[in-house]
């Protein structure tokens, strides 16, 4: 039995496929609140009316850069130069801090030169809020995923183990780069 | 790290050893990560939030019966609630609102998937556990913490939420609109947070579980329709709860961000005009009953397979048309998703737009009729065990056909029009979703009581129980379609300002003491199941001689289920009364070479070597009869 328990534990995929499904949920909570603009700007005639700050191009820029830097800490880990795995885990993870904090200046451009605030009588308007920030909240999930991976590169992790929490970050980390591409695109589209 | 650890599969194990932890009082019954004491802590947990839920209705059921009668009791129990032992109106619509909230989500929906997608999952498909035991913990953990949040509510001064349980805006939008907006509406908010990261975790393990970690041999086509419910209802749940969380995270935002996603144009209290402008609260309903309509799927699709398993046990009949009964629950659940509309129709929907919900939602007719056909024809000339179980499966049928009638009134828009708000709505998704459920958890309840707690429950109360509750649940709801017809509008606090309905008086009193004998036989139950686990009947391995894996594993429960291997599958659940088999059921993990007498042409569609011996061994048979 204690055999038996072993196995299980070393048994990851269900665990990796229980990301794959995660995703799909945060996918679902992304489209939900796209397809709530959508009905909101078609019934009220209300629009963004606003160009989107500049800032977005260059977080845009820094997590697509980001993305890369994890493909290459996955590679890394599974060309066992751990060394390299974690100098590029460290770049990842400063590149989502960047993102995160020109994020929080694209807020601060809406806010002071554009006049475009969360409370808003244009409820299209706090929709930009809304997809930036719940986006963030997953960009802070996705930092302590890689932080946790990190962490762990350090100790004495076996590299089944070592390779797995890759693989989960890798997927999460990914999947936050795409669904960004998506609001600022969907973003873009709807901003007149 | 850089350590390369190899771990050895063919190191020595210690039989007995759970290897790395011990086994203690917190970690057994605590904190346990073992699904199977997961499932009874979500019965436990489901069964009380009934109760509860319960007790709620019958306050609410004597204010209808008896509106201006004064029950000094009342105030003893309620306080400030019910001021001279008249329940206060604004806490009518508080127990109106946690009475659906509670039974919708906390024991419909975590109560019933919870225990039995826990229990069943791992037992039948033949897994040590779930794919994350530690997530499969938290998952029990919020959800207890969401209840014990949404029954607080209840302590603050102004009252438990009140605007309904699908808590549209601006009642649930502004703190101020009612008593129960404020910090009751905030409480509901945060239980339901939790609730939804509980039923999101829970789902996406008996997701992962079912597709990764089935037994050798389990294919997708030999799984139990329990399992095959169990599973669509998550995938359900975890397409259509963070459509919600979408929507309350704008509600939260309008409550206390001052934006205007759901709000527009309101003046509170005749005077005090509100800042909110260009929302609209009909976006709140899209994004609340795009989750709502698959909830009531979530609801309804376990009782189903459990009924469908239940029913097909105690027929000593395979289930009929087993793969109908499938692909009718993946119609159901494909079809839940576009069918929100039709309890919108009131809203100014366009016509065009509502005659789309209307098709989509009539087409939703045609699986639950092959359900319905099939569970029927299954009982057809079957050898019947009316144990418990089978009853409450029986009785779930019924309340599903009776319900499901007046679903084809509902989602027709012209006929909605009318009958929308009124207890017509009532009676239909009391019947329907609400008995029927129920009545699939407690067939679920008494089939696998055996299996949870080693131990029989008793029958006879057992019979009590079903047909007090079978007879009382039609006394409670069947009126109320007359009333709706009448145009009796649902969550009035009472009747009596209205001439038009004063004559439903009676009605409501004959109701109310429906309900009361409802809630009695529930004491049956309640007995029933602690006194059972105590000092019920000792189990044997299979008291049902049922053909599922769960009732291969021993009658001592133990962390990892099996004590060996755990066993192979080689055949379908359904093979009970096999024409040629020595007993009238074959465990699915009896191989078809022990069962030659049985074996059929069509047991060996993929299997041509199976085929070509099959031949054999009839051909063999023949030229033996036609020597004798």
């Amino acid at each position: 039995m204690a055999q038996a328990q072993q196995d299980d534990k070393l048994n990851l995929a269900p665990k990796k496929f229980n990301m794959w499904i995660f995703i799909f949920t945060s996918f679902m909570f992304f489209a939900a609140l796209t397809s709530g603009f959508i009905v909101y700007s078609g019934g009220t005639g209300h629009g963004i009316n606003a160009k989107m700050p500049s800032a977005f191009m260059y977080s845009t820029a820094a997590i697509l850069l980001s993305s890369v830097t994890m493909y290459l800490a996955s590679a890394a880990a599974k060309g066992l130069q751990f060394a390299k795995q974690r100098m590029y885990l460290w770049l990842t993870i400063a590149l989502a801090v960047v993102f995160f904090a020109i994020q929080v200046y694209a807020w601060y451009v809406l806010v002071t030169q554009m006049g475009i605030y969360f409370s808003n009588p244009n409820a299209s308007q706090s929709f930009i809020y809304v997809f930036t920030g719940m986006h963030l909240v997953h960009i802070l999930a996705g930092i302590a995923l890689l932080g946790n991976t990190l962490w762990r590169s350090y100790r004495n992790t076996p590299q089944v183990k070592n390779l797995f929490n890759m693989q989960l970050s890798s997927i999460f980390w990914h999947f936050v780069d795409i669904i960004w591409i998506y609001l600022y695109v969907f973003l873009l589209l709807n901003q007149y | 790290m850089s350590t390369l650890a190899v771990h050895d599969h063919a190191v020595a194990h210690h039989e007995g050893d759970h290897g790395h932890h011990k086994a203690t009082f917190l970690n057994t019954y605590v904190f346990s990560m073992d699904h199977k004491m997961i499932a009874k802590q979500f019965l436990i947990t489901g069964i009380s939030m009934a109760v509860i839920a319960m007790m709620l209705s019958i306050l609410f059921r004597i204010q209808l019966a008896y509106p201006e009668t004064s029950f000094p009791l009342m105030e003893t129990l309620l306080g400030r609630f019910a001021p001279g032992g008249r329940l206060d109106s604004n806490f009518y619509l508080s127990l109106v609102t946690i009475h659906g909230t509670i039974m919708v989500f906390f024991v419909l929906t975590a109560g019933l998937s919870g225990t039995f997608a826990n229990l069943l999952i791992p037992l039948q498909i033949g897994a040590r556990d779930m794919a994350s035991p530690f997530m499969n913990m938290l998952s029990y953990w919020f959800f207890l913490t969401a209840s014990i949040i949404m029954l607080s509510s209840f302590m603050v001064e102004k009252g438990p939420a009140s605007g309904g349980w699908t808590i549209y805006p601006p009642l649930s939008a502004l703190p101020k609109a009612m008593p129960g907006s404020g910090m009751g509406m905030t409480l509901w908010l945060i239980s339901m947070v939790f609730f939804i990261a509980s039923s999101l975790m829970g789902g996406i393990n008996y997701v992962s579980t079912v597709l990764n970690m089935r037994t050798k041999g389990m294919d997708l086509w030999k799984m139990p329709l329990t399992i095959w419910a169990l599973f669509l209802t998550a995938v359900l749940g975890v397409l259509a709860f963070p459509v919600l969380v979408a929507g309350v995270v704008l509600l939260v935002f309008d409550r206390s961000f001052g934006t205007s996603f759901y709000l527009s144009d309101i003046v509170l209290n005749g005077s005090q005009v509100q800042p909110f402008e260009g929302g609209s609260p009909i976006l709140f309903q899209h994004l609340f009953w795009f989750l709502g309509h698959p909830e009531v799927y979530i609801v309804i699709m376990p009782a189903m397979g459990i009924s469908s398993e239940v029913m097909s046990v105690n027929s000593r009949k395979p289930i009929f048309g087993y793969h109908a009964m499938v692909y009718s629950l993946i119609g159901i659940t494909v079809l839940s998703f576009i069918v929100w509309g039709h309890h919108m129709f009131v809203t100014g929907m366009n016509p065009f737009l509502g005659g789309v919900f209307m098709i989509t939602t009539l087409i939703i007719a045609v699986p639950s009729a092959v359900k319905t056909f099939n569970w029927l024809a299954t009982l057809w000339r079957g050898n019947i065990r009316f144990t418990a179980a089978m009853l409450f499966a029986i009785g779930m049928v019924s309340f599903f056909i009776s319900g499901g009638l007046t679903g084809i009134f509902l989602g027709n828009a012209a006929l909605d029009i009318n009958l929308h708000d009124t207890y017509f709505v009532v009676a239909h998704f009391h019947l329907v979703m609400g008995s029927a459920a129920i009545f699939g958890m407690l067939a679920g309840v008494y089939h696998w009581f055996p299996k949870m707690f080693g131990r029989m429950m008793d029958e006879r109360l057992g019979f009590l129980h079903f047909w007090l509750t079978f007879i009382g649940a039609y006394l409670v709801f069947f009126p109320m379609h007359f009333m709706g017809l009448d145009g009796v509008p649902r969550r009035y606090y009472a009747f009596t300002e209205f001439e038009s309905m004063k004559q439903w008086l009676s009605v409501n009193v004959f109701i109310t003491w429906a309900a009361i004998m409802s809630a009695l036989a529930q004491v049956a139950f309640l007995f029933n199941f602690i006194h059972s686990i105590f000092w019920g009947k000792k189990a044997t391995q299979n008291p049902w001689q049922a053909n599922t894996l769960e009732w291969t594993t021993p009658v001592e429960h133990l962390h990892g289920n099996w004590p060996g291997e755990i066993p192979t599958v080689y055949r379908w659940s359904y093979d009970y009364s096999k024409p040629g088999a020595e007993e009238d059921f074959i465990p699915q993990t009896v191989p078809f070479s022990q069962t030659m007498s049985s074996n059929l042409p069509h047991d060996f569609e993929d299997n041509p070597i199976g085929l070509e011996e099959h031949a054999k061994w009839t051909s063999t048979q023949k030229r033996n009869e036609e020597v004798k």
